[in-house]
């Protein structure tokens, strides 16, 4: 039983209506602009978005600390990050996002360890920048092949007035210009961890970009010099990337933030081109880098056979023929690996409906791996993202497909019960929830601990991933024990 | 043993507070009552008349040394003064970082913990010159004071500050129970001052429960780091003293939830008693050169 687009608009309606009504009127009136459904040849998805969530309700949003320190600043693996106030948001935070990287964790990397100032009362009554030197001091001796510090403020550092940047200028000069960069991404800045992705980034710029003359002089640049920007290679997504681009010829010279080195961060800006992945997260630097220095940037894709061809393609559309060629050369040689993976697959997948919620760029991004597995994209929505994300998922949704910004627990919960879709895909908070709904469900951030998802060995990983979660027998061995009692 | 009475005194900075609550607690002991002085002032400086001590050991600081508050004892930080006052005092950052509001909260809760208020009759907080903050709302907060004394005097500013102060009291009047316990105006020598602190207290619903005249008695004593009470008990300005303290002790319970006003209200009030003048409109924002090429125009 298959619903035409004007049935299943009328159904995404009634359903709307029927979330709305448990609300109090004011915030019923609130929720109602953030849900909706995407139309035909409208420039976005007609949702209200990156707006304050409502009280009394459970949100699935972090905070401007979670997108500074747990996003774009943790997986840059030879410099240590310090929590910095109460131990509590370290401790939370501890050990990142599965940002796979290579080093000696301890040694010559830290991203899997944990720094925090562990504020106690004094801390707070007389100001902790005291106890900042101290720790910096500390990690000189203990870690001395760390290549510069971050202060990841945590919310008391911004309410008692703590003056990270003059500690961060002073260390900075006694040791003899080493990268310290103060980031003021207090948790109650703005209304989720998107404004700590731009602190984080504006940080990147004054206290990475501009503090210094060029480190790297001894750097030879090729006309092929490209940076991954906006990967955090979760699983190893950005390794199962990088790898198509150097296949095609060109030079990757620094990834953001996954496996990243401050010195790559160094020498962005002398790429020839940025190609940009999670574009909530990162397009500010990029934007920065193009003003700034000339560097153009591309978005890409690479979930699915499809939008990876298309990204080679575009990508190799800034530089000459070797590339194009490149670009097309490695689209052949996956081609049988991909055709191999949609022949065992797509049978066993096809038709299946899923429902997503994720955060940065997964809501849209994903969109065409499931289609290449035959499968179709009934719900969608973002946790943190801005109208510019809304507008770029038009390019992905069908005319019809239910939309949820910052869906709450409760929406989530009905619109699933309803639509009983034979997947969704989102974070660990919603997993178990829609598991003992007897619904398949896979992490969405994490890749449930399993990926890379990226690029062509990505494809191989996801495609058996989701036949793993919507075949798995256990499902069928589930029994509502009030409808079979005999 | 009676029920503890908890009072706070505050008041515009400068304007002698902590004077006229250590002469009035002096002057309280010699009625034979037990007290302790919590000075809530990072300057602390609440209790040097009744120490004779410039500032004692506060709190924040030796637990700063200690490194955290519960590794003190309240005999580190407690110190026994005239007629067996006992004072504390809380302290706090030095100006310009951390958080002394904060500093006051956990004073205040080291204090109750350590039983602190056992065996005593009075406890009195001094606060500094305005509640910036909820940590300097601290004393006026749930099951702390019960009774708030406003010092003020005919200025302006000060009786802005009493103003201020009393919609902190209302705030936090009806889920803790907190009352002001009146006004006690500190002589200036200002215009009409008496006159002006009663009409102050009839606006506030309270009264003014003293006015204690200026004397340089006073300023003889500090010298001296003393009270009055001490240096010279049987001065005029000691007997001021000691009216204040009975009406304090007996204004028990009397204490009422004040109705602060607004701005233009008080300026009205000063209006009234000829202290301003009505604004003429057209010379606001005006400078002296404008004004006078105005008036010969």
């Amino acid at each position: 039983m298959s619903l035409t687009v004007a049935e299943t608009k009328e159904r995404n309606k009634a359903l709307i209506n029927e979330v709305l009504e448990v609300y109090p009127e004011k915030t019923a009136k609130r929720r109602a602009k953030h849900l909706g459904s995407y139309e035909e040849t409208k420039p976005d998805c007609g949702v209200k978005s990156n707006v304050k969530s409502v009280p009394g309700v459970m949100t699935i949003r972090g905070c401007a600390y979670a997108g500074s320190k747990g996003v774009v600043w943790g997986p840059i693996k030879d410099m240590i990050h310090i929590s910095h106030g109460p131990v509590g948001c370290g401790q939370y935070s501890w050990a990142a996002r599965r940002n796979y990287y290579i080093g000696t964790t301890g040694v010559d990397t830290f991203v899997t360890m944990q720094f925090t100032s562990d504020f106690q009362e004094k801390d707070i009554v007389f100001g902790g920048d005291k106890k900042l030197e101290k720790i910096i001091d500390e990690i000189e001796v203990l870690f001395p092949l760390n290549h510069g510090i971050t202060v990841q403020s945590e919310c008391p550092i911004g309410l008692i007035g703590d003056d990270i940047e003059a500690v961060s200028k002073k260390k900075t000069k006694e040791y003899n210009g080493k990268t310290i960069v103060p980031v003021r991404c207090e948790g109650f800045r703005g209304v989720s961890q998107s404004l700590g992705h731009h602190i984080a980034n504006d940080s990147i710029r004054d206290w990475v970009f501009d503090k210094s003359e060029d480190k790297h002089p001894e750097f030879v640049t090729t006309p092929y010099d490209v940076a991954i920007i906006g990967d955090y290679n979760i699983g190893g997504d950005a390794w199962s990337s990088r790898i198509l681009l150097e296949e095609m010829g060109l030079r990757v010279i620094a990834q953001w933030s996954g496996d990243g080195s401050i010195a790559e961060l160094e020498n962005s800006p002398k790429a020839k081109l940025n190609v940009l992945h999670c574009y909530r997260s990162m397009n500010y630097i990029s934007r920065h880098m193009e003003e700034k220095y000339g560097v153009p940037w591309v978005e890409y894709n690479f979930f699915g056979p499809t939008k990876i061809a298309e990204s080679l393609r575009k990508i190799a559309s800034y530089f000459d023929d070797n590339i194009k060629e490149g670009a097309e050369r490695v689209i052949a040689k996956y081609q049988a690996l991909m055709d191999a993976v949609v022949a065992k697959y797509r049978p066993r997948l096809e038709g299946k409906k899923v429902m997503l919620f994720v955060g940065g760029l997964r809501p849209r991004h994903v969109i065409g791996a499931y289609e290449d597995l035959g499968m179709e994209i009934v719900g969608t929505g973002y946790e943190f993202g801005h109208n510019d994300d809304y507008q770029r998922t038009t390019h992905y949704v069908k005319d019809g497909t239910l939309i949820y910004d910052d869906v709450t627990g409760y929406e989530f919960e009905k619109f699933v019960e309803a639509i009983q879709p034979d997947l969704v895909g989102s974070g660990i908070k919603e997993k178990y929830v829609f598991q003992k709904m007897g619904v398949p469900f896979r992490q969405m951030h994490s890749w449930d601990y399993s990926g890379p998802y990226h690029g062509y060995d990505g494809f191989a990983i996801f495609a058996r991933d989701m036949d793993m979660a919507i075949n798995n027998p256990v499902w069928g061995l589930a029994r509502t024990p009030w409808k079979t009692a005999a | 043993m009676s029920k503890l009475r908890q009072i706070a005194f505050y008041g515009k900075g400068g304007i002698g507070k902590s004077t006229t609550s250590q002469n009035t607690l002096a002057a309280l002991s010699d009625l034979g009552q037990r007290i302790l002085i919590v000075g809530c002032d990072p300057k602390a400086d609440s209790t040097r008349l009744i120490l004779h001590a410039k500032a004692q050991d506060t709190i924040l600081s030796l637990a700063a040394a200690a490194g955290s508050v519960e590794d003190l004892e309240l005999e580190d930080v407690m110190k026994v003064g005239y007629k067996n006052i006992k004072c504390v005092e809380s302290g706090g950052p030095e100006p310009g970082v951390g958080c002394a509001g904060r500093g006051v909260i956990t004073s205040i809760n080291f204090l109750e913990e350590e039983g602190a208020y056992e065996d005593i009759d009075y406890v009195s907080y001094d606060v500094l010159g305005d509640v910036v903050c909820g940590g300097f709302a601290m004393p006026i907060r749930e099951n702390k004071a019960q009774e708030i004394y406003i010092v003020m005097s005919g200025e302006m500013m000060a009786m802005y500050a009493a103003n201020n102060i009393s919609k902190g009291i209302l705030k936090y009047a009806n889920s803790g129970g907190v009352r002001l316990g009146g006004l006690v105006c500190n002589e200036r020598q200002t215009d009409k001052e008496l006159e002006l602190a009663e009409a102050m207290s009839a606006k506030l619903g309270t009264k003014l429960i003293h006015f204690v005249p200026r004397d340089n008695i006073v300023q003889h004593a500090e010298l001296r780091r003393m009270t009055v009470m001490e240096y010279a008990p049987d001065s005029k300005q000691a007997q001021e003293y000691r009216d204040l303290a009975n009406k304090i002790h007996n204004n028990s319970g009397n204490g009422i939830i004040p109705t602060p006003i607004t701005m233009d209200e008080l300026e009205d009030m000063l209006m009234e008693h000829g202290i301003m003048k009505q604004v003429d409109e057209t010379q606001v924002g005006k400078s002296a050169t404008e004004l006078a090429a105005a008036s010969a125009a």
